[in-house]
């Protein structure tokens, strides 16, 4: 009798273990999630806190003034628009017709094995690189020292080249070989198989890829800054050769002012830069999964 | 793109829709064309790319000057306040003038005006000899004019009790090339045995050129175990968190920051000084009182919107100065500038 109890009270304490390692691990997971969103959620509350007071028509619609209750954001958000517009219709066709090139029409041989590698190389060198390369090819060489927004437009091509090359690769990649074949037996030949099926069928990959792209190039700041160097601004660029700023520029500026309200215009600036970046992210979103939902067969 | 006459078999129709494919030719790839694309293809791809960085080159290459309604100034993060005041102010009755005042520190201001980059230059210590000499070589002339006043504010922490003035001296001791002193007690018998530790601007800022050439008598002679920023707040952050603290940097972020700094009387031999828009504009509060400068590229100065902007400024600086934290000259200083711009 007591040895046929004491048998379950053994499994039990052994079943009672299990469920404790898994609780445990349970726990540390949550953990994780919890210290991530905490830190979110707590420069979130306070970039709204310090910011909201200050966010208003007048706000996004007047330049940068020395007096920080009068003070705006249209330069910099009109810099930011100037800079992705022009590194979107750059990077867009350099980057997807790479990527076709690399995917559907190189062969694989070694020198193109090599390519890609650097290509995913380039992806992670530090932006500041991009940056002193802009300054010295484009703003020097190419502008003869003009900091325009053409400059600051293609050293971020460069800089978000690799990723769209990248991401648009997997999109291809992604699209079955059986349609392609199926295209071939039709007896299509490979542009019109690129243009028929595959791209169609990677466009929302592609996209999503490039639009997460180019909000990265929106929060960059250090290769802007070497661009542009830190500079006030007053004017909308007109042209690709304006002079301009950008949004992270000019939090940093209005950071670094000796009166105090700064701060509070600096937050609400974050809070501009937020909301471009949450729209761009939210706008890929979208796209992925409008383009999922289709039934494929 | 395609160059080959497609054979015009006829598929089933119903094997095209099932698939949802839009092709239109339909042509057996044999391995000639097969070449024969992948020679095209690469042309395509040359091409392309030459034409998209031509156009690139043509429409960013061309008119980089001619733009003449256009000031260009950059230089010093301490004048550049009093050239944002003066150029917000006269963006009211010229908006067509464009502006951007840069901020890259006044050796990085002066490298772009030496090449005649720029327009004007800000300034927190007068050119160097030397960016004399490259400007002389680029054949680029300038104008020098001072538009204000700075005192370099000697701060520490308000729980700071025993230290309430220094001589130039005790600085030197302090911020010398080599110098080993790491408490207060070090600094003056009788300080109490507390960590000194050191803030102050980086070594592009004209403000510590200026500091090390008065306190150290060698410019840019100055020991670098200290914490360095170009950013003055992170130095006024650093100095009111920090009780042992000492740091030096412009007035108006002083002035800005005053409840929580104590500023520090500078003794030079004539007793214990505080700066004050009163001790700076007499030169009482030596040798940290200093001119600040814009100079002009006289090239530049031909074009009536920067001789204009030049009048602006020398008349309304001194207003504008105090109002972002620095001292004004004396209205017969900037007419006599005004008049030697004539």
């Amino acid at each position: 009798m007591n040895k046929t109890t004491a048998t379950p009270t053994k499994r039990q304490r052994l079943r009672s273990f299990r469920v404790l390692r898994d609780r445990i691990f349970v726990t540390g997971f949550v953990l994780a999630v919890v210290i991530g969103i905490a830190g979110l959620a707590a420069l979130l509350l306070d970039v709204l806190v310090d910011g909201l007071p200050f966010l208003n028509w007048n706000f996004l619609s007047s330049y940068a003034s020395r007096k920080p209750l009068e003070s705006g954001i249209l330069a910099p958000l009109a810099g930011t628009v100037w800079i992705v517009g022009m590194t979107a219709l750059l990077t867009i066709p350099i980057g997807v017709g790479t990527a076709i090139y690399l995917e559907e029409f190189a062969t694989k041989s070694r020198f193109n094995r090599i390519i890609e590698l650097n290509i995913a190389n380039l992806a992670g060198v530090p932006s500041v690189i991009y940056g002193l390369l802009g300054l010295a090819v484009f703003v020097q060489f190419l502008f003869n020292g003009s900091r325009n927004v053409t400059a600051g437009a293609l050293t971020m091509t460069l800089l978000v080249l690799p990723i769209v090359v990248i991401a648009s690769q997997e999109a291809i990649k992604a699209v079955p070989s059986s349609y392609r074949d199926a295209a071939y037996a039709m007896g299509a030949n490979r542009w019109q198989v690129v243009k028929a099926v595959v791209l169609p069928q990677a466009l929302p990959g592609m996209m999503s890829g490039i639009i997460l792209a180019l909000s990265r190039a929106i929060g960059e700041s250090a290769p802007i800054l070497i661009i542009s160097s830190l500079v006030w601004v007053t004017f909308v660029p007109s042209s690709p050769d304006s002079k301009f700023t950008v949004l992270p520029l000019q939090i940093f500026t209005w950071i670094s002012q000796p009166q105090h309200s700064f701060r509070g215009i600096a937050a609400a600036g974050i809070i501009v830069l937020l909301v471009v970046l949450l729209s761009m992210n939210g706008i890929a979103i979208w796209i992925r999964s409008k383009y999922q939902s289709r039934p494929e067969q | 793109m395609v160059e080959y006459e497609p054979e015009t078999t006829a598929y089933p129709a119903r094997m095209l829709s099932d698939l949802s494919l839009r092709i239109r030719s339909q042509g057996a790839l044999n391995n000639v064309i097969k070449t024969k694309l992948r020679k095209y293809s690469k042309s395509v791809l040359i091409v392309t790319s030459l034409l998209i960085f031509g156009a690139i080159a043509a429409c960013g290459g061309g008119d980089t000057e001619g733009d003449s309604s256009e000031i260009l100034i950059d230089g010093s993060s301490t004048v550049f306040p009093i050239s944002q005041a003066v150029a917000e102010e006269f963006r009211k009755d010229r908006p067509d003038v464009q502006i951007p005042v840069g901020i890259s520190g006044t050796g990085g201001g002066f490298k772009r005006f030496v090449t005649g980059e720029i327009d004007i230059a800000d300034a927190s210590r007068p050119i160097r000899d030397s960016e004399r000499e490259e400007a002389t070589n680029n054949g680029i002339g300038f104008t020098e004019f001072v538009v204000a006043y700075d005192g370099i504010s000697v701060v520490v922490n308000p729980a700071n009790d025993f230290v309430s003035c220094l001589t130039s001296e005790e600085l030197k001791r302090i911020w010398e090339t080599g110098s080993t002193i790491d408490n207060w007690n070090q600094v003056r018998d009788g300080f109490p045995d507390k960590r000194l530790r050191l803030y102050g601007p980086d070594t592009d800022s004209g403000t510590f050129d200026y500091f090390t050439a008065e306190i150290n008598d060698e410019e840019d002679a100055s020991r670098s175990d200290y914490t360095a920023s170009s950013d003055d707040n992170v130095l006024v952050q650093g100095v009111s968190g920090d009780q042992g603290a000492l740091g030096y940097f412009g007035f108006a972020y002083y002035t800005e920051n005053a409840g929580i700094l104590k500023v520090i009387a500078i003794d030079d031999g004539a007793g214990c000084v505080e700066p004050s828009v009163g001790t700076i504009n007499d030169d009482s509060y030596s040798p940290l009182s200093r001119p600040m400068f814009i100079y002009v590229n006289n090239t530049s100065l031909q074009r009536p919107e920067v001789r204009e902007f030049i009048e602006y400024y020398l008349n309304n600086a001194g207003e504008l100065a105090e109002e972002v934290g620095y001292v004004g000259l004396s209205n017969a200083e900037y007419q006599a500038q005004l008049e030697g711009l004539n």
